[in-house]
């Protein structure tokens, strides 16, 4: 059948499976606007670009399906490019269609004209200009298949108007044949084999989770595998949901923000292995170190990242779950018993000392800062001790996104995450004001779970217009705003290596967000105290309407 | 810093060479000479780069230019396996005293002169880098107007091929 180039988009994400998509319009991109109103997709309008491209990253995070976002041509894609980049640091599936002025006046500078090919290829597995309509259904077909195999990513296609309003026959192809694109899956037996003779061998293995566990639904046999082996398994934050938090061998996370059992193993380990994890400096910062005592085991899908940042003893590429499954077949028991004893008394002692100072964990960071927000009659709330609350009235179906900074570290080391995809976070970028625009992708895919967002007034401030976005969708999303009038681990790090001179990091003049959680018509609060806590828990998660919970944080309080 | 050749087979089409060029820049690898050209298949192109760098950053360019999807193929070339040859254009002075000299050194080095003025002589000459550089040292006394080079293009000696189809030997 004929169709005009923006009824072929349509059409092509129908076939891909594509129901919601997020964006914004604009004059370069009306074509398509008008082709979407004769389809069964579902368009949300998101306030800001960003937050399309935020939102579509969440979307894709808890259902595993390729996030969609839309904008035109110009500012409205170069908006896309700070989303693009955090879903290509956390290897996100996404593919973003952009409108682009006329072929004949590309490069002429013309009205919102901008090279947004050029502007993201740094942040794109890769990325397309459309520059004559019969590659168009194949482009489409290829950009959809990049993103969501291999390592996933995010793919651009950038669609010029006059290509949008000329027709062709179309036909989608049933198959792509990228010669320069072949991700390796299998691992090699012969590796496999050596990982299976070096865990028999080890006597304190650990296994470190990253995001790829996730990417690859390789959550199951991971679990399964370590059960049988006894190995205790830390994660990165992409990585935390891979197994559960009260998981009995799940010793946290790992890091410069991680929990002290998570970094005590992984200091003394003697065999690390490394599953779907980049060896991020945050995670494993001091990776060099621990390559010298232990043996390092490198499982993920990019060679790149097989040797980047640590020496590897025994290298293998591949689909984590099909490398584990082959393990489990091969895998054979050692005499671990000792060592997870160790371990877990640790995660246990932790866990006492939950709420109080005796966060002993090894972090550059360090502030032995009493918390004064222990006590029940502290005067600020303990973010952390909501954030454990919150969790105890949380089914297994909730999801939790986070915003970046403190909050994200209070989240990752005190949310009881149960299934993967239940925690999103912008780990790799940390880019503020993911959380909102996250949970409102997060809400759509999964509207039978409670969504919450955790961030502090800083992040919150980033992306709040995304409020409308809420509104105008009628979902439902928990907003938990952790108040310290601060840019708080910013203020965190210059007091502890700029001599407490702080620079811009006071946020004095915030809103009432109370007040403006009621001018968008939702439900809203704030609390000062601990005391405070468990009554607005109650109001908080009463019923599924969108709630706004402001928590007064102290700014001494520290990120752990 | 050792110099590592490698030949890269890529897509023919517009926007590759800066992908290539984009990816060397922000990874910090550094990019001694990097000559393309299309090859006997019109659709591929064979981009030959000359990079800098110990072997961790070898390995580093070669995995990161394979994520690339408009890369096909990539091949590092021994120099001992491998024939490679760079071109340069030199334009050096030349006065009636200075001239026949010139074209001593010029016929020791089997190059040619392709351009003669009242003051200046053009010469061209192809060879390894060591020959093309040895002939600028000589040419420098009589002082070096202009050099344009080409990159270096290497191919491997004897039977083997870089192809983008999936046989090769």
């Amino acid at each position: 059948m004929k169709l005009t180039g923006a009824q072929v988009l349509v059409k092509a994400l129908e076939l891909e499976g594509i129901g919601t998509i997020f964006g914004y319009p604009g004059a370069a991109i009306c074509p398509f606007y008008d082709a979407l109103l004769d389809s069964t997709i579902t368009h949300i309008l998101t306030r800001n670009e960003q937050g399309a491209a935020h939102a579509a990253s969440g979307y894709s995070r808890v259902t595993g399906k390729t996030g969609v976002c839309v904008a035109t041509s110009g500012p409205g894609a170069t908006n896309l490019i700070t989303g693009i980049a955090t879903a290509y640091s956390d290897s996100i599936p996404m593919v973003a269609i952009t409108g682009q002025v006329s072929l004949d006046l590309i490069g002429r500078d013309v009205f919102q004209e901008a090279d947004i090919t050029g502007a993201t290829a740094p942040f794109c597995k890769h990325n397309y200009l459309v520059k004559d309509i019969k590659e168009l259904p194949r482009i489409i077909k290829e950009a959809f298949h990049i993103a969501a195999t291999g390592r996933p990513g995010p793919v651009l296609i950038d669609v010029p108007i006059d290509i949008q309003t000329q027709s062709i026959d179309f036909i989608y192809p049933e198959t792509v044949d990228i010669r320069g694109y072949k991700p390796n899956y299998k691992g090699h037996p012969q590796q496999i084999k050596r990982i299976a003779e070096a865990i028999s061998k080890a006597k304190s293995p650990i296994i470190c989770a990253g995001g790829g566990v996730i990417s690859a639904k390789a959550s199951e046999i991971m679990i399964k595998l370590v059960e049988k082996c006894g190995i205790p398994v830390v994660t990165t934050l992409m990585g935390i949901g891979s197994i559960p938090t009260d998981h009995p061998l799940n010793l946290g996370m790992l890091g410069s923000h991680g929990v002290y059992a998570a970094n005590y193993a992984v200091n003394r380990t003697d065999l690390l292995i490394l599953i779907g994890a980049r060896v991020g400096d945050r995670a494993l910062g001091t990776a060099e170190k621990i390559a010298e005592k232990a043996k390092i085991i490198h499982i993920d899908i990019d060679p790149a990242e097989i040797g980047k940042n640590v020496s590897t003893t025994i290298p293998v590429v591949g689909d984590a779950k099909l490398i584990l499954e082959d393990l489990y077949e091969v895998i054979q028991l050692g005499d671990t018993a000792g060592w997870v004893n160790t371990v877990r008394d640790l995660k246990d002692k932790k866990v006492k000392t939950n709420n109080s100072k005796t966060d002993d964990s090894k972090t550059d960071s360090s502030t032995t800062d009493s918390s004064r927000t222990d006590s029940k009659e502290s005067d600020t709330v303990n973010p952390r001790l909501l954030i454990s609350m919150l969790s105890k009235r949380l089914n297994e179906a909730a999801i939790m996104a986070t915003e970046v900074g403190q909050n994200q570290i209070w989240a990752a080391n005190n949310f009881i995450v149960r299934k993967p995809g239940a925690f999103i976070t912008s780990g790799g970028l940390g880019t503020m004001g993911y959380g909102l625009p996250a949970a409102i992708g997060a809400k759509l895919g999964k509207p039978e779970s409670t969504v919450v967002v955790v961030g502090g007034d800083g992040s919150f401030q980033m992306s709040m217009p995304e409020l409308g976005t809420i509104k105008q969708t009628g979902i439902g999303v928990k907003i938990i705003i952790f108040n310290n009038s601060r840019l708080g681990m910013v203020r965190e790090l210059q007091k502890n290596k700029h001599n407490g001179r702080y620079s811009q990091v006071f946020l004095d003049y915030n809103p009432d967000f109370v007040k403006l959680a009621e001018a968008y018509g939702f439900n809203s609060e704030k609390i000062i105290n601990n005391t405070q806590i468990e009554a607005a828990l109650d109001r908080f998660l009463a019923d599924d309407k969108t709630y706004v919970l402001e928590c007064v944080v102290d700014p001494e309080e520290p990120t752990i | 810093m050792a110099k590592h050749t490698l030949s890269v087979l890529v897509e023919n089409r517009s926007g590759v060479l800066s992908r290539v060029a984009g990816l060397f820049s922000r990874r910090g690898f550094n990019i001694d000479s990097l000559a393309v050209g299309v090859t006997e298949n019109p659709e591929v192109s064979r981009m030959t780069i000359v990079v800098d760098g110990d072997e961790y950053t070898v390995e580093q360019v070669n995995k990161q230019l394979n994520k690339l999807i408009d890369v096909i193929k990539i091949r590092a070339l021994e120099s001992s396996d491998s024939v490679s040859r760079e071109l340069a254009l030199i334009k050096v002075n030349a006065t009636t005293a200075t001239r026949s000299e010139i074209i001593q050194v010029v016929e020791i080095f089997r190059a040619k002169i392709v351009d003669v003025s009242k003051n200046t002589l053009t010469v061209e000459i192809s060879g390894g880098s060591d020959k093309v550089a040895a002939l600028e040292d000589m040419l420098k006394q009589f002082g070096i107007k202009e050099i344009v080079r080409t990159g270096t293009i290497a191919i491997e000696r004897g039977n083997k091929y870089i192809k983008a189809g999936n046989n090769e030997e």
